[in-house]
């Protein structure tokens, strides 16, 4: 049985914004398939019991003060923009809210 | 588009039970974002609050701001809850352009607050909304859509984005379900927000205003029949004033009850309330939602509130509003309705530090729920920058007490300090404004009306004494209103006896 | 004078500091170097020919004022593309960033001005460090000074390959599961991955924020350790770092080129001492072994039985992790937009701009991320892995109770020729099946050279407990001084 299949693929790339061509869906699907078979296997540890852990370095409480830094210039922080107009970031029409 | 008629609220509420729900946004007031250095101010160029961090460039890493952990607790709180001991940041996975780095860094399964609640008062009767978790999480950019109609999203033909928003901390305050209520839940949901507004004021972490978005709304709504599960609940956005908390839920209501009526199912959706007719339309399905792929941010570490803090934090929490204003009418000595007016005027601290400097509770009022009030509303800002502070109104009406003003030329003393001419003295000095205090000029003026007014003097003196009142009106416009009106009749009076 | 490209870091700091050459001459002729090989081995994406003689001539200038400088002032300085460099181009060898200069500087690169070393420019990698091989990059696959037609590592290989074909005798790297290690291993050089949260990850671009650390790389286990000091140490801007200072790795290495090892105890992980590898990997590796015995060492053998579990917990976490960093490229604000023709929408753009934007690899790690986190998966997959790196801390918990440090070989095969492990990435990904453990945990490790398998360098893995990163440059140093660096053929 496939561990993923090529309509599962398309979904997950739609979530990720990825236009992928169905020349890569056919094979990411295989690929990925292998890849998901492979590390299945995480599935045989017993680990009900076990916390996860999702921070190696046993830190807590890392903080700032309130205090203000200062700031990129205008100029810098649309230097790199593919497009900008008004001192903002231009792009184009958004189709709806939010996927 | 639908051709049902629609049942009157009453009848709803007679045949319908309504479950109602809260989620509240608030936007802390924070020197500085959640995440990085830049300032929160309102209003700058865009693009010019930004940062590596807040850009979302690569390779720039967040560090929580401690003022927005420690705002958040003290909602919480205030709110009656519990403040988790450990808990974790998360991150919320979708792609929009307002939001730099394409996912909030938000709270997922592990807020820092759960389970508190909020009284509130509704007819003499207290109603408790359960609250079910105070979260942290980040604003978004503003995006500005362009080539539509009405700068709204569709049928703009491109947007542009500013991210000086983006980053600000945000405070999620979402209820527990409140069943119960029937007819009473708009009321309910009003009186809800209300209190959580004036709760968050007394905290000081933000300035809780709807229609600059500082406080936003989003109100669930369902409907069940008597001793029937829960209805299928919508999400109304879009919810930017009290009065529209209030007429959100109420046209919510009266819709759902007549798809009910006509046979039809409630879908589980998010709708936006429109401020011109009062009603809600269909926004985003949720049954299409998207999924977040929340997971813990391993760029932020862990939250675990000492508990001394916590407790210290508990201990020098401000008194509750409700509390407070019960007291304050007390020592005021003023009505419930008035001390509501007060409150929704924003005008309670005023007051009390009007008196503490010195006025009588009641001069204290009359200027600000008076004079100044009706300026706020006239410019539309807050009573607060009317442009007038506590301390000059007690100078302002100790003036009047010591009768070197009275009551009109107090009003335009006012008008100076508001222009921003300096305190009360300073603008009288400068005007030349002040009750003419020299007996010898206000006698000879005196004498002067009655010499002009021969019939209405001997009219006084057969004993018409309400007759003065002209004679003092000539007084005044002689010396230009800087008399003090009551020294005026004692003066004609005892002139004519 | 010799050639000052052949001389290790500490060399070189040392003739500056004398006066006997200057930081002009040493950039210059590492630049010369460069321009002579560079097109043959391919390890720099960015060279800053400009900025490095400008630097050097600085430290010069500094040096004739009489200025007190650092230990590795004038020291030329490879710096992986993956880390921001104020208005360098910084492309993480994507075709998504190309050109983007950054408005800013890493943490780490501001120590390294500030310590006067002299920065040539931005080494190859794997696209956003996701591969070990290079294969991977955007802009074509860096060669193996050993053997042109073979892989120098990945991700990191231009950094190891600048150091190998004597372009730079230091360089950065950052290593996620094996991205400094492996290459270090592959090219006969020294990698040296710290402690997470040991080096600031601000301004590293994030490939997996959670084992992400950037390290030093150098020819030597000693010139390893003097850049490390300089990068090392807490940073306030990553809420990650470890407020605590960097123990002395210098003094440790210089204590471990002694070449006594009397009353260390070695561990060698069972699960990763024979299966898997290569017989001449392991030849290596046991004939290194009965070295450091000689020294003085104790060795025993130590099970960690869920280092097997590694591999798999490890692509489900970074692919996870990576799925939402690299969220943010997408054609909005910085880096690549492709298909805006005025009647697209965003959404469209978007999809269009990261499709083009990323490699094959980088897609595929988004879509297997995509898949770990989705919602009726996550207690499955990234729940789960999460939950075997908590066992594989306490395998590494366990076993430091009884012993100083874990050994075994760093790689399981040497440097592969181009295009063998391509078709199938699981294949490739099993170059990082005895480097990945540690990233799991957040211990230090290092790689240092310890021989031949058919005439291609094999590495030797020396693990660490957190904040204990001396120990492992002890017992590297000491390997060092017994089995001698490799020298590459000529180019």
């Amino acid at each position: 049985m496939a561990a993923i299949s090529r309509e599962e693929v398309a979904h997950l790339a739609r979530l990720s914004r990825l236009a992928v061509t169905d020349e890569e869906l056919d094979r990411f699907a295989g690929q990925l398939d292998v890849i998901l078979q492979s590390v299945a296997r995480i599935g045989d540890v017993a680990a009900d019991d076990i916390p996860p852990t999702s921070h190696s370095v046993p830190l807590t409480n890392v903080y700032r003060d309130d205090v203000v830094q200062p700031c990129l210039q205008q100029d810098d922080v649309l230097a790199g923009a593919p497009d900008a107009a008004e001192g903002r970031f231009r792009v184009p029409r958004i189709l709806d809210e939010e996927e | 588009m639908s051709t049902t008629v629609l049942p009157s609220y009453e009848d709803a509420t007679a045949r319908y039970e309504p479950v109602i729900g809260l989620e509240t946004h608030v936007e802390l007031g924070t020197n500085t974002k959640m995440f990085c250095g830049c300032p929160t101010e309102f209003g700058a160029e865009p693009n010019t609050q930004v940062c590596p961090v807040c850009l979302a460039l690569p390779g720039a890493l967040p560090v929580a701001n401690r003022a927005g952990i420690e705002a958040t607790i003290r909602i919480g709180l205030a709110l009656n809850c519990d403040i988790a001991e450990w808990c974790r940041m998360a991150r919320k996975n979708y792609f929009y352009p307002d939001m730099p780095k394409n996912f909030q860094t938000s709270q997922y399964d592990e807020p820092l607050c759960t389970d508190g609640y909020v009284d509130v008062e509704i007819d003499g009767e207290t109603v408790r909304i359960g609250i079910e978790r105070v979260h942290l999480e980040e604003d978004t950019g503003k995006t500005l859509h362009v080539g539509g109609a009405t700068g709204r999203i569709h049928g703009a033909t491109e947007s542009l984005v500013d991210y000086n928003r983006a980053g600000i901390p945000l405070v999620e305050i979402v209820t527990k379900p409140v069943p119960g209520i029937g007819a009473k839940a708009p009321e309910v949901a009003k009186a809800y927000v209300t209190e959580l507004r004036d709760i968050i004021r007394s905290l000081g972490v933000s300035d809780v205003r709807m229609e600059q978005g500082s406080l936003r709304c989003d109100v669930n709504t369902s409907l069940n029949l008597p001793g029937e599960e829960w209805g299928t609940r919508t999400e109304t956005k879009n919810v930017n004033s009290l009065r529209s908390v209030e007429r959100a839920v109420r046209s919510e209501i009266i819709r759902q009850a007549s798809v009910l009526d006509a046979g039809g199912r409630i879908t589980q959706e998010t709708r936006h309330f429109q401020e011109d007719t009062g009603d809600t339309r269909p926004g985003r399905s949720k049954e299409t939602a998207t999924d977040y792929r929340y997971f813990p941010e391993p760029d932020l570490v862990p939250i675990a509130p000492d508990r001394a803090w916590v407790a210290e934090l508990k201990a020098s929490l401000p008194e509750r509003p409700s509390v407070k204003r019960a007291r304050l009418r007390e020592e005021w000595g003023i009505s419930a309705l008035d001390m509501q007016s007060v409150a929704n005027a924003g005008a309670v601290e005023l007051i009390e530090q009007t008196i503490a400097a010195g006025a009588s509770p009641a001069g204290a009022r009359k200027w600000w729920m008076g004079e100044l009030a009706r300026r706020a509303n006239e410019t539309g800002v807050e009573l607060a920058e009317v442009g007038a502070t506590p301390a000059q109104v007690a100078q302002l009406q100790a003036l009047v007490d010591e009768g070197k003003l009275n009551d009109k030329l107090a009003r335009t003393v006012l008008e100076g300090v508001v222009a921003g001419e300096g305190d009360p003295a300073q603008v009288m000095a400068a005007r030349g404004l002040g009750v003419v205090s020299d007996t010898g000029a206000l006698q000879a003026a005196v004498d002067e009306a009655i010499a002009a007014n021969p019939d209405i003097a001997a009219k006084i003196r057969d004993g018409k004494v309400a007759a003065a009142g002209a004679l003092v009106g000539a007084v005044m416009k002689t010396t230009r209103g800087q008399a003090d009106a009551k020294t005026v009749r004692d003066l004609i009076l005892a002139r004519l006896s | 004078m010799s050639d000052v490209t052949r001389m290790t870091a500490a060399q070189i700091a040392g003739l500056i500091a004398s006066g006997e050459t200057s930081a002009v001459e040493v950039a210059t002729a590492h630049l010369d170097r460069i321009a002579a090989v560079d097109e043959r081995v391919h390890a720099f994406l960015h060279v800053d020919r400009e900025g490095a003689l400008a630097a050097a001539a600085d430290v010069d200038a500094r040096r004739s004022r009489g200025e007190e400088l650092g230990p590795l002032a004038g020291v030329p300085v490879a710096v992986k593309d993956v880390i921001a460099t104020k208005g360098i181009p910084t492309t993480a060898a994507s075709k998504i960033l190309e050109g983007w200069k950054p408005p800013y500087d890493a943490t780490l690169v501001e120590r390294l001005r500030g310590a006067g070393t002299v920065m040539l420019g931005k080494t190859n990698m794997d696209e956003f460090a996701m591969g070990s091989s290079t294969e991977y990059s955007a802009y074509g696959p860096t060669n193996n000074p050993w053997d042109l037609g073979r892989i120098p590592g990945g991700s990191g290989g231009g950094s190891a390959a600048s150091l190998a074909a004597y372009e730079a005798p230091l360089a950065i790297g950052t290593d996620t599961g094996g991205s400094i290690r492996q290459p270090g291993a592959v090219t006969g050089t020294v990698g040296a991955k710290p402690t997470y949260g040991g080096t600031s990850r601000y301004g590293l671009i994030a490939f997996s924020s959670s084992l992400d650390t950037p390290g030093p790389c150098a020819r030597t286990v000693e010139d390893a350790a003097l850049l490390h000091a300089v990068i090392g140490g807490h940073d306030p801007r990553d809420s990650t770092s470890i407020p605590q200072p960097v123990p002395d790795v210098v003094a440790a290495a210089r204590l471990g080129a002694t070449g006594d090892l009397t009353g260390v105890k070695l561990g060698v992980v069972k699960e990763f001492a024979g299966e898997g590898a290569e017989p001449g990997v392991i030849a290596a590796f046991r004939e290194s072994v009965e070295a450091l015995v000689k020294l003085g060492a104790e060795v025993v053998e130590v099970s960690c039985p869920h280092f097997e579990y590694a591999l798999p917990a490890y692509y489900l976490i970074a692919p996870s992790e990576a799925s939402s960093n690299l969220a943010r490229f997408d054609g909005v604000r910085y880096g690549l937009r492709s298909g805006d023709d005025g009647k697209r929408s965003l959404e469209e753009v978007m999809s269009l701009t990261r499709d083009e934007g990323f490699g094959p690899e980088v897609k595929r790690r988004i879509i297997l991320g995509t898949y770990a986190l989705s919602s009726g998966y996550y207690d499955a997959y990234y729940g789960q892995a999460q939950k075997v790196r908590t066992l594989i801390t306490r395998d590494f918990t366990s076993a430091f109770e009884q012993v100083d440090v874990l050994i075994s070989p760093t790689t399981p095969f040497v440097a592969f020729p181009f295009g063998s492990r391509t078709a199938d990435p699981y294949q490739m990904y099993l170059s990082d099946l005895y480097t990945i453990p540690t990233n799991l945990y957040g211990g230090p490790a290092i790689s240092v050279p310890c021989g031949l398998s058919e005439g291609l360098p094999v590495g030797f893995q020396i693990m660490a407990p957190t904040m204990a990163d001396d120990r492992m440059y002890r017992v590297a140093a000491a390997l060092e001084s017994a089995v001698g660096t490799l020298t590459p053929p000529e180019l």
